[in-house]
């Protein structure tokens, strides 16, 4: 069959990509503990530099100077600052504060970059190559000098790194701050140098495939380097996170695999179009649930991991009996103000704002309880959501029942896939369940949306507001007011199962799973209910939105469950605060009125007002490391270690002394 | 009789022999130290007992069952119960909280639906046994302090009284007095044999203060290099020329 062969072979190109930016993964996670999320969106920073530059209309640069800057000194430099700026000063904090810190950059970079007065928003066409992109035939195969060039570049990036590590002390050094960051530093070694310098490499290789793999596209756009981002996931979780030639061939493998897909299977077939798009979701998924080995041993292995002091612990605080009291009174407060303002202020259009801002506050509250309370990163939220919007329109579409019990039975629905999602929870934890959940999203917004049966008929289907005991919620205000009630229900019920035993036991599992499960309690079962609340939360905040919006659909979809607008939540609720209600009401608010106050209060453009929010959601993740129980948290404990300290010392105060056990102890 | 008995225990990670045909028996009540050089295979092996690790070959009975491939929990739901070496304590929580999370566990109480009715109430039959085991360990003024503010022996004692109050059959106590000084490490040696003394629990702990070991234990098992070197009366084995020169490091 040489056909077969022959498409086979045309995938390398694309694999060589895949290849150079798992390898810069692969490496960064080796160097630094780091699972660079955000590596697609740095591809991306060079690619469209490289783009800026190369065109006639803005600069018009040839080939040569075009590649230095964008890929030797841009990318490079963006790496540098990243290790000086943010990760350096991670390097003994959890994986998962690190994971955090990246999915903010993942969501802030490409918005960046997309600013009109940077390198432009406008449909970018694809640049043209490193070399020219006529198709040329070596050996009877159709292929191009430009991909000769990538493939080329690709084995000597490998060869040149394994050379390095093998053969230079720079190598030496880099193998050994993955060992063990202190005790290299013991050894003399400035490990902050070596770090910096994995970093720039690392960099400069998303920046070479970046540049590469642009001319493969149509069209210049932060969602296909989204997609290749998660190919190389997939390759690198092949490679373990460890092995940079198993990254290498997991990569070309991908490309293969994804060219004979598109080859052989028959192009006019629906399922066959959709199976190449996905198949590097699906791979990475599939890997997640099956490839063995996949365990975070992160921090286990260096013998001086315990001489830095611990990272705060997020809930290390514990609430004096007068802030429960102050917290009540001033919600219940802000309440009464709020519903007064709602029946007596707001105007249409804010209304719409503010009733879509306490949807989202409920909808996050399934945060609080899966990242919040059980400590397990869910990248799939908005999907959760989604399911419980769908099964709403279709419930209400097909049977005529009332929209409250659809909403019911949509969040049931959304349980148990949230509940089915948690099975390869039970394996893996940490960056690895993040990165399924991750891939699920993906899955779910390509092959799942599309179907008929999870998002019904192609037109939007009519879904009707609420009555309930005589009152028709078609009334934006009384939906409001109901809305909120709704939300205060759901706050009341998460606050149950934190000060409970599911939440104590969550909340111990959190820091440590073995210690749960030394108890006798399963970590399985645990976040199975974590996953299983969370999503029915999800799900019925999305049938509250679907009913708001008096329609669900495909564009409803679009509009507000993207798998994108789902990772933008959950950066958003953790640096907010995970924990806490507070948190999540907060960041439900914020993220519709910081884009709306832009927009109508400041008179800033829509796309940019959206821009700029989303850069800032992003960036505000950038504090997890300092403050990893969230913004709001933070203020809240300022507030009250400053009135402790009123209070415990008097301004009139004389020294006594404050604790009598202290001078029995010191006796000698 | 005999409570748990692991018979021809071996693992290998990556071709290094960690644990080779060990075996090791403890009686009810018994209080049995495990020592050996750093490195020796001791927690490894509590790992292989506790379900944590799968052993390459081997068999684990306790109460005479065979354990097989059960999990950590399930283990611990026969009253196998365990404290580490790196401590494995609940940040952010308070002292109390971790009795009352280990005490409702043992008893499988609480549940989704007793959350949303009970409101976080704490049963007063839950508040006094977690007091009773605050009490004897002497814990009772740091109760509702959380665990990050606590010092290495007060956790360790935590550690201890949340396996405690889960009312095991066994406790493996993995090096419970490293890091405390001597008059600290007496002070939880005396704490342990007074819980041990009025509970139906056997105890096997990896310990490097001998001193400790002579105090607590009758019976000693010496690892070295993931082989058993000897085993016995403690007193005897500590005298044995083999045990003191890869353990105690004495050349004769």
């Amino acid at each position: 069959m040489p056909d077969v062969v022959e498409y086979a072979i045309r995938g390398v190109p694309m694999g060589c990509v895949f290849a150079l930016v798992a390898i810069g993964i692969v490496l960064t996670y080796k160097t630094s503990g780091v699972l660079n999320l955000a590596f697609g969106a740095q591809a991306y920073v060079s690619a469209a530099l490289y783009y800026t530059l190369r065109d006639p209309d803005r600069f018009g640069w040839p080939m040569v100077p075009a590649v230095v800057v964008s890929v030797l000194i841009a990318a490079p430099a963006l790496g540098w600052f990243l290790d000086r700026a943010l990760y350096r000063h991670l390097r003994t904090a959890p994986p998962v504060a690190k994971l955090v810190v990246s999915l903010g950059l993942l969501v802030a970079i490409p918005q960046i970059v997309n600013l009109d007065f940077l390198l432009g928003s406008q449909a970018k066409l694809a640049p043209p190559g490193v070399a020219s992109e006529d198709p040329i035939y070596v050996a009877g195969i159709n292929t191009s000098a430009n991909e000769i060039v990538t493939v080329v570049v690709a084995v000597l990036s490998v060869l040149g790194l394994g050379l390095l590590f093998r053969r230079t002390n720079l190598g030496l050094q880099m193998r050994a701050v993955v060992e063990s960051p202190r005790m290299t530093q013991l050894a003399g070694v400035n490990a902050d140098r070596v770090g910096s310098f994995a970093w720039m490499l690392s960099s400069l290789f998303a920046g070479l495939a970046g540049v590469l793999v642009a001319p493969l596209f149509a069209q210049l756009t932060d969602l296909d380097f989204f997609g290749l981002l998660i190919a190389a996931l997939a390759a690198a979780v092949f490679a373990r996170l460890v092995s940079i030639p198993m990254a290498f061939a997991g990569g070309i493998a991908l490309g293969v695999g994804q060219a004979l897909a598109a080859g052989v299977l028959p192009a006019d077939n629906v399922l066959s179009t959709g199976f190449r798009s996905v198949l590097p979701f699906a791979v990475l998924f599939g890997l997640l649930l099956f490839w063995p080995g996949l365990r975070d041993h992160a921090g286990g292995g260096d013998p001086l991991a315990g001489v830095d002091p611990p990272p705060p612990s997020p809930g290390g605080f514990v609430r004096p009996r007068w802030m429960t009291v102050l917290n009540r009174s001033l919600a219940g407060a802000g309440l009464v103000v709020f519903v007064v303002a709602t029946l007596a202020v707001f105007d249409e259009f804010w209304l719409r704002v503010i009733t879509q801002g306490i949807i989202l506050s409920l909808i996050f509250l399934s945060v609080t309880v899966v990242v919040g309370l059980a400590g397990q990163i869910s990248l799939c939220q908005a999907a959760f959501a989604a399911v419980g919007a769908f099964a709403t329109a279709q419930l209400v579409d097909k049977t005529g029942m009332s929209v409250l019990v659809a909403m019911v039975v949509g969040a049931a629905v959304a349980a148990a896939l949230g509940a089915l999602i948690a099975l390869p929870a039970l394996r893996l934890s940490g960056i690895y369940l993040a990165l399924a959940t991750l891939a699920f999203a993906v899955m779910f917004e390509n092959v799942l949306v599309p179907l008929e049966a999870v998002s019904g008929p192609t037109r939007q289907l009519k879904v009707p507001r609420p009555l309930l005991a005589g009152i028709d919620f078609a009334n934006n205000r009384a939906f409001l007011l109901l809305c909120t009630a709704l939300l205060a229900l759901v706050a009341g019920i998460v606050l149950l199962i934190r000060n409970g035993t599911t939440g104590r036991a969550l909340t111990a599992m959190r820091s440590s799973e073995l210690g749960v499960a030394s108890l006798g309690l399963s970590t399985g079962r645990l976040k199975v209910i974590a996953f299983a609340v969370s999503a029915a939360i999800a799900g019925f905040g999305g049938g509250l939105m679907a009913t708001f919006e008096r329609q669900m659909g495909r564009q409803v979809y679009q509009a507000n469950f993207t798998f994108f607008v789902g990772l933008v939540w959950v950066v958003l609720v953790i640096t907010l605060g995970a924990r806490t209600v507070p948190g999540a009401v907060t960041g439900g608010l914020s993220f519709v009125l910081f884009r709306q106050i832009l927009e109508k209060v400041l008179g800033v453009s829509a796309t940019l007002a959206g821009s700029v929010s989303f850069i800032l959601f992003g960036l505000g993740a950038l504090t997890y490391a300092k403050h990893p129980e969230g913004i709001v948290e933070a203020q809240t404990q300022r507030f009250v270690r400053l009135v402790s300290r009123r209070r415990a010392h008097p301004p009139d105060d004389a020294p006594t002394a404050v604790d009598p056990v202290a001078p029995a102890e010191a006796r000698p | 009789m005999t409570l748990l008995e692991a018979r021809g225990v071996t693992k290998r990670f990556a071709g290094i022999v960690a644990l080779d045909d060990v075996d090791l028996a403890c009686d009810e009540r018994e209080i049995v130290g495990l020592i050996g050089p750093n490195g020796a295979g001791k927690t490894t092996l509590f790992n292989c007992l506790t379900g944590v690790l799968r052993p390459d070959a081997g068999r684990v009975l306790f109460e005479g069952k065979d354990l097989g491939a059960l999990a950590v929990h399930r283990r611990a739901r026969l009253g196998i119960a365990r404290t580490f070496q790196r401590m494995e304590l609940f940040a952010g929580m308070t002292v109390r909280d971790h009795l009352l999370v280990a005490d409702r566990a043992h008893r499988r109480a609480g549940g989704l639906p007793s959350d949303l009715v009970l409101r976080g109430r704490i049963h007063p039959s839950e508040r006094d046994r977690v007091d009773r085991v605050l009490a004897q360990l002497g814990l009772l003024d740091d109760g509702d302090r959380p665990v990050d503010a606590l010092s290495l022996g007060t956790g360790r004692l935590v550690e201890l009284g949340r396996a405690l109050i889960t009312e095991p059959r066994l406790v493996f106590l993995d090096e419970p007095f490293s890091g405390l000084d001597r008059i600290e490490t007496d002070e939880v040696v005396a704490t342990l044999q007074a819980a041990h003394a009025e509970r139906d629990v056997a105890i096997v702990l990896v310990e490097h203060d001998v001193t400790a070991v002579q105090h607590l234990c009758e019976r000693v098992v010496v690892l070295d290099y993931g082989r058993v070197i000897a085993s016995g009366p403690t007193d005897t084995v500590l005298e044995d020329p083999a045990v003191r020169r890869a353990y105690l490091g004495v050349t004769e």
